[in-house]
């Protein structure tokens, strides 16, 4: 490996390495990250270094453990729950919505749930159904979350930190099938802020809007409807809940066009949101009606050839803009 | 029963709006009554009736879109009975075709930002061709619309009305707008309401982008000795009170006339051939001072006197610069006479207007040496263009009748 290049897993990795050695309040855990090293081998000889006290192995039981994470948060740790993938976070859904989202609320402003909670989401490695899904609009819903998604290794290094630092709940997305893929870190990029999206690439023939996944597949995407004339400009959302809603108006202001890219299901999605605030805020800045790549309507299937099908594809991007430019 | 529909008031017309009118179900009207008022890219233009009757229904809205040769009104010919049920409220009826008319300008299909710029611009979306997806009216073909519209005017032989002091010695040698006394466009649509002066630029662009387009034009100039002719006329004037005095543009609109009917084949519209027209009615192009121009008609301008022209003159170009103008003034022009005598400018080559074949363009009086029977002298001097539709006409014709102007200008008592 050339020396300035890095996996997303090892991103990942470093993030949770450096908070366990910033603050001796942060600690970790969730479904195998000790011993076994992290399902996807994320957290691979963490507990050697850092010993079980703060790389703790859970029993199979996410409403539990999400529930203890809640508890020590406001016990004054810095717990990092790490559920294996989004699907079991359904178990845990009662202690995230109900407890660690409302509990500042229903206190009366007296008690923060300062606990960061990681998931994979997302296709890739032909889990099928059961490990694949993309659920970040259900988490987007809810009020008290913040929700992010990482989509770049920039973000997989660097959100954990400012997650660690806010005084309340934050669910950070990570991707299964990025896991192994290899870049450049960007230099000095140190903290990130978890309230901005990212233009990702400048363009100003069309905003592509996406998140997580959609983020590398739509720069593909973009490189290449450069070699055909269109430059096109692609937001990384990064922040699912609260909306960045300024970046998003001023970049569909300045193109008129937006391409809103995601793999979770259309119905009821974070595109839907993203068109609807778009229309709300610039309807008389746009040149052609949003359009939206997202995932089929179908729990996601096995086979790799309808796995892949299931979801957006740089190509189709591609020829979406096209479509919208009347480039075809 | 007579039906009234919707006239064209020229060849790029395709509909106006219905602004007011003038006449209520029951009305007498007679031929050349005034019975609604239409705004066109023109403006607002007075509709007369060619009929004589009742009026039965009113059949269009106040504010409708009319395309044209949509049923306007029904006329209940003189002589025969007035049915009763004629009395009804023309706002209370709802013709289909009129609202068709206005649900198709709803429905046209363009981006919300293509419509915001065409409304700021003032251009009728109805005017642009959309290339978007679905056929639909996007930014790109606003501005291209627009840059379409705005080429005429960055041609570097643009005329303009020279700033303050006139020029002496300009000769213009291009082929430009005939007028072309226009000013810079305003970005903004004036305040007035209903009319912008971008939409009568956009009709002149049309017109004249579809006359260079169709019409090959051959051109031809004389210089007019006017030695007489101003002599004559400042020993007329002196005759008269000055409201009633004329201007030399009346020795030049007759002497025109005249020589036209020497030279028939010069009246005449280009429609599938050539159709020589039987009366003489010339166009006479009115500058706006917003820019633009409009090119109220003189009708049968042969058999006008002079004082008849001149009250012609007083009359229309009030009216053509306030934009009110009937039909009738707007159609029926079969030549077209510019004047940019006042600018300083010495030539004009003109552009004919479709579906006339002919122009004639009058730069300037200015002195010049004139040598006439071995001897040289200084006399005022006016130059003379025939700009002519070569499928109409060829050069020895339009020669005649140049020829023929310059003779009828040297005997000025008898026009």
């Amino acid at each position: 490996m050339p020396d300035n290049l890095i996996t997303y897993r090892e991103c990942i990795k470093q993030a949770i390495r450096e908070a366990l050695l910033g603050d001796e309040r942060v600690f970790m855990m969730g479904e195998d990250v000790g011993r076994y090293g992290g399902a996807f081998a994320v957290s691979k000889n963490l507990l050697q270094e850092f010993g079980p006290e703060r790389i703790m192995d859970t029993p199979l039981s996410e409403a539990g453990f999400v529930g203890a994470g809640i508890g020590a948060a406001l016990g004054g740790m810095r717990p990092i729950v790490e559920i294996m993938t989004v699907n079991f976070s359904l178990l845990a859904l009662d202690q995230i919505a109900n407890n660690a989202a409302t509990l500042l609320h229903m206190s009366g402003g007296q008690f923060n749930v300062p606990l960061v909670i990681r998931m994979s989401a997302g296709i890739g490695r032909q889990l099928a159904a059961q490990h694949s899904h993309s659920w970040e609009p259900l988490f987007a819903h809810l009020p008290g979350l913040r929700v992010l998604s990482a989509g770049t290794h920039e973000d997989a290094r660097y959100m954990l930190a400012p997650a660690l630092l806010d005084p309340d709940p934050v669910i950070i997305f990570e991707y299964t099938s990025l896991l192994n893929l290899e870049n450049k870190l960007p230099e000095n990029t140190g903290s990130i802020d978890i309230s901005k999206a990212k233009v990702r690439r400048e363009g100003k023939d069309i905003s592509i809007i996406t998140y997580g996944t959609g983020v590398y597949k739509s720069l593909e995407a973009a490189t290449e409807l450069a070699a055909s004339g269109i430059d096109a400009e692609v937001v990384d959302l990064r922040i699912l809940r609260p909306l960045d809603e300024e970046t998003i108006i001023a970049s569909v202001a300045e193109t008129h066009r937006a391409l809103i890219v995601e793999d979770a299901s259309k119905s009821v999605s974070i595109s839907s949101e993203v068109s609807a605030r778009i229309m709300e805020r610039c309807f008389y800045e746009l040149d052609a009606p949003v359009k939206r790549l997202c995932g089929a309507e179908v729990p996601i299937p096995y086979p790799k050839h309808l796995e892949d099908a299931a979801v957006p594809q740089p190509a189709q991007i591609v020829s979406s803009i096209k479509n919208i430019l009347q480039h075809a | 029963m007579l039906e009234y529909r919707m006239p064209s008031l020229g060849a790029d017309m395709e509909s106006g709006f219905l602004r007011e009118w003038r006449v209520k179900p029951g009305d007498q009207i007679r031929k050349g009554d005034i019975i609604a008022e239409v705004e066109t890219q023109k403006g607002i233009i007075e509709i007369e009736v060619f009929d004589e009757g009742t009026i039965g229904e009113l059949l269009v809205k106040v504010d409708d879109k009319v395309p044209v040769g949509t049923l306007m009104a029904t006329i209940i010919p003189a002589g025969e009975a007035v049915p009763v049920t004629a009395e009804k409220a023309p706002a209370a009826i709802g013709i289909p075709a009129a609202e068709v008319a206005a649900a198709e300008e709803h429905h046209i299909r363009a981006s919300p930002l293509a419509r915001r710029i065409a409304s700021e611009k003032g251009i009728a979306l109805s005017s642009i061709h959309g290339t978007g997806p679905d056929g639909a009216i996007t930014r790109d073909d606003v501005e291209h619309a627009i840059s379409a519209r705005m080429a005429p005017e960055a041609k570097p032989e643009l005329q303009k009305e020279p700033p303050t002091a006139p020029k002496e010695g300009i000769s213009e040698t291009k082929s430009a707008i005939p007028s072309a006394p226009v000013e810079v466009i305003p970005t903004k649509p004036t305040s007035a309401p209903g009319f912008s002066t971008e939409t009568v630029r956009m009709a002149v662009a049309a017109a004249m982008s579809k006359s260079n387009r169709e019409i090959p034009h051959y051109y031809l100039e004389t210089r007019i000795d006017m030695c007489s002719a101003l002599n004559w006329l400042s020993e007329a004037n002196k005759q008269r009170p000055v409201r009633e005095r004329l201007l030399p543009a009346v020795l030049l609109i007759k002497a025109v006339a005249r020589a036209l009917n020497d030279v028939p084949d010069l009246n005449a519209w280009w429609e599938d051939g050539l159709q020589r027209k039987a009366s003489i009615n010339v166009g006479y192009v009115v500058s706006l001072r917003t820019g633009g121009i409009m090119v109220p008609t003189i009708h049968d301008a042969d058999s006008k006197s002079l004082d008849e022209l001149m009250q012609a003159l007083n009359d229309l170009i009030p009216r053509a610069r306030a934009l009110r103008l009937r039909s009738s003034e707007l159609a029926d022009s079969t030549i077209t006479v510019t004047s940019l005598g006042e600018g300083g400018v010495e030539t004009v080559y003109g552009v004919i207007y479709p579906p006339q074949v002919a122009l004639v363009g009058f730069g300037g009086i200015t002195e010049q040496p004139w040598a006439e029977n071995g001897m040289l002298d200084v006399r005022p001097v006016l130059t003379a263009t025939l700009a002519a539709d070569h499928r109409a006409s060829d050069g020895s014709t339009g020669s005649r009748f140049l020829t023929a102007i310059k003779n009828y200008l040297q005997q000025p008592d008898k026009l």
